[in-house]
């Protein structure tokens, strides 16, 4: 069903404002992408799953600017033995990245035509166009056509170390469009990590393709800049006994919308999606997971936990969808956030639907404000206030934090997050 | 020591008067029981001195040493050298036994201008009194007081004790709870800390505590006040004859 005339009008002043890039190889999934695109349409307040979250920043042909924060950090992660490469605004920086070498991994560029890569072809918008149903997720599409550049990985073995996404934000107008595919073979395993804002306005697609018995893991911190928009997309299919990690970090950013499709479409499967964010003021952060389980005794864990002030606004929406036979599913959700004051906001809409008999699936949202009791407890032992009260955020961040396996990836995050706290007291 | 003088306190929330002109002097060195049946203000007491919210002091004062406790924050008081054992420990999820005790200890030598305790000395000094209180290394490792048995949840409180040697201890209701067992483990802990420096004030309902932790004053608490003080002897009389015969007897 073809959009309403008022969609389909900005939807086509919007791909006008974009150029088409000559793929080579994926010139054919570009093309196809553009037409689902006319047929859904951008989205709008009024669609469904934009009804907590407006997407108009994400829209617009104009990129709403973003100041640079330009932080004398060290960036996360950087600490780490990792293969590092970067995009500067979304133009890759050779000169800053590693060669794109590593054993059992094959690392490409999506901007580099000149090679025809068979296995990234068969791929290539095929993650995202399976996950537009039955939920539309139109940025996604227009992120197949548009991308103009994303690192395409193949994975035949068990790679040696990480590989470290970089995004360093430069200018205040900047526009990103990253799309990158991931193919882990049979028993592969492997680790991205991603840091930093990008650009001034992020559009990632991030497809992975987790065969049997691979293992994959994802750790990310979006960078701290306060003004910067972005939508991402994480599409995943999971083989047998197949492992997928992801854990997201936000501190920041006006308007922030992740969203995770997870297909379990091979037995004894995992999936683990978890996510942290502190906001303070002009912060609005998106969660949106779907989880379609699709195969016998497949485990999923959803646990998002956000920290809220000064107006922040969090937003969850997470499923998970049971389909007939995928029996002996355990699925389990839980969202929460703790607000530190009475002018944020915290959205949320679980949805479970379940077509099979024989399942575990639960779910749970709550929103509260810092335990009193623990608060005095801390202070009658002589810890101020404010430190008590970053203590008792970091314990509530701390069972998504957790997800993360590696400990020194977690102990890297949990810096960053007392940074954060420390900068943000009240 | 603690001295407070004609102390009146109410909720907050409703209009209820709950002490009503609570006079009491601990001298350093000295152990006080406050005894009392339910509902006589022992605890209000307690949480009153270390500035717990939801009362409201409508008379009197209450100063440790030379600090005026009812013009301090909590963290301040606690800083100053008031330590309060909880009848009721709070479980933190989320923050580690080792974390909350390292930072408590040198949030209080921060505030009093004293250096940090490096990490080894801290490791050192936890491992000795843990040890003395027959907590372990596991203990050590968990969320504060999260899936503690009640008599772990009083070690632990003792332990807090040991590392943050304060001036002035206030125990609630410390034995409740505890099996004979714990409680000699308990005693013992507050015993090694008595020193001609330090007061505590041991709220109890049972003379059984004060076998372990021998005071050298008894108080009985009845309605906000304390109605009458004496030695160990006194302890004795409450838990032979109850409290009617006293309550009677000072109306």
């Amino acid at each position: 069903m073809a959009a309403p005339a008022e969609k389909q009008n900005t939807t086509e002043v919007r791909i006008a404002a974009l150029d088409l890039p000559k793929g080579g190889w994926s010139d054919a999934a570009r093309t196809e992408a553009l037409t689902r695109l006319r047929v859904m349409g951008l989205p709008e307040r009024r669609d469904e799953y934009w009804k907590f979250t407006r997407p108009d920043a994400l829209t617009s042909v104009d990129v709403p600017t973003a100041a640079v924060l330009g932080t004398k950090e060290a960036p996360v992660f950087s600490e780490m033995d990792a293969l590092r490469i970067v995009f500067n605004d979304g133009v890759f920086d050779a000169e800053a990245s590693d060669d794109l070498a590593m054993a059992h991994v094959q690392i490409s560029r999506l901007a580099d035509s000149s090679s025809d890569i068979h296995w990234a072809a068969g791929l290539y918008g095929q993650l995202e166009a399976n996950g537009q149903a039955p939920v539309a997720r139109p940025l996604a599409t227009l992120n197949t056509a548009f991308a103009t550049d994303g690192v395409l990985i193949q994975v035949v073995g068990q790679a040696p170390k990480p590989i470290s996404l970089v995004y360093n934000h430069l200018n205040k107008a900047s526009e990103a469009i990253l799309h990158h595919v991931i193919k882990l073979d049979p028993g592969a395993k492997l680790t991205v990590l991603e840091a930093g804002p990008a650009a001034a306005r992020l559009n990632k697609v991030m497809e992975i393709d987790v065969a049997d018995g691979a293992a994959f893991h994802h750790v990310r911190a979006q960078g701290s800049d306060h003004e910067r928009c972005a939508a991402t997309h994480i599409f995943a299919r999971l083989g047998q006994e197949s492992v997928f990690k992801s854990f997201t970090l936000t501190a920041n950013g006006r308007l922030t919308r992740n969203e995770c499709v997870i297909e379990l479409t091979g037995d004894d499967a995992i999936a683990h999606v978890a996510g942290a964010c502190v906001g303070d003021g002009d912060f609005h952060h998106d969660d949106t997971v779907f989880v379609t389980h699709d195969a016998l005794r497949c485990e999923s864990r959803q646990v998002f936990k956000k920290v809220l002030r000064n107006g922040a606004v969090g937003v969850f929406q997470g499923k998970i969808l049971v389909k007939a036979g995928a029996q002996k599913t355990d699925g389990y959700q839980i969202s929460q956030s703790l607000l530190l004051d009475d002018d944020s906001q915290f959205l949320a809409k679980p949805e479970l639907e379940i077509y099979a008999d024989d399942v575990v699936c639960s779910h749970g949202s709550t929103s509260g404000a810092i335990d009193e009791e623990a608060l005095f407890y801390l202070r009658s032992r002589g810890v101020p206030a404010p430190t008590a009260t970053n203590l008792l955020t970091l314990a509530f961040l701390a069972e998504a934090v957790e997800e993360i396996e590696d400990e020194n990836l977690r102990a890297a995050l949990v810096d960053q997050l007392e940074g954060w706290l420390e900068r943000h007291r009240s | 020591m603690l001295n407070i003088k004609d102390l009146h306190v109410k909720l907050e929330e409703e209009d209820k008067q709950i002490l009503k002109g609570v006079n009491l002097e601990v001298k350093a060195g000295k152990v006080h029981a406050i005894m009392g049946p339910n509902g006589s203000g022992k605890s209000t007491l307690s949480y009153v001195l270390s500035g717990r919210d939801g009362y409201e002091v409508t008379g009197g004062s209450a100063h440790l040493g030379e600090d005026d406790l009812l013009e301090m924050e909590p963290e301040e008081r606690a800083a100053a050298g008031l330590f309060l054992a909880f009848q009721y420990p709070v479980e933190i999820p989320g923050v580690g036994n080792m974390t909350f005790l390292r930072t408590s200890v040198n949030a209080q030598r921060k505030a009093r201008g004293e250096e940090e305790m490096s990490a080894a000395d801290f490791l050192k000094e936890v491992r000795a009194r843990a040890k003395d209180l027959k907590i372990d290394a596991d203990m050590l490792k968990r969320p504060v007081n999260v899936g503690f048995s009640g008599g772990e949840k009083k070690r632990n409180e003792i332990l807090q004790m040991a590392m943050l040697q304060p001036k002035m201890c206030i125990l609630d209701e410390t034995d409740s709870g505890l099996d004979v067992d714990a409680m000699k483990l308990v005693s013992e802990g507050v015993n090694a800390l008595r020193d001609a420096g330090r007061g505590f004030l041991v709220i109890t309902h049972y003379q059984r505590l004060l076998d372990h932790i021998k005071p050298d004053v008894v108080h009985i608490m009845a309605d906000g006040r304390i109605v009458k003080t004496g030695g160990p002897e006194l302890a004795l009389e409450v838990e032979n004859n109850g409290y009617a015969d006293i309550l009677s007897e000072v109306a």
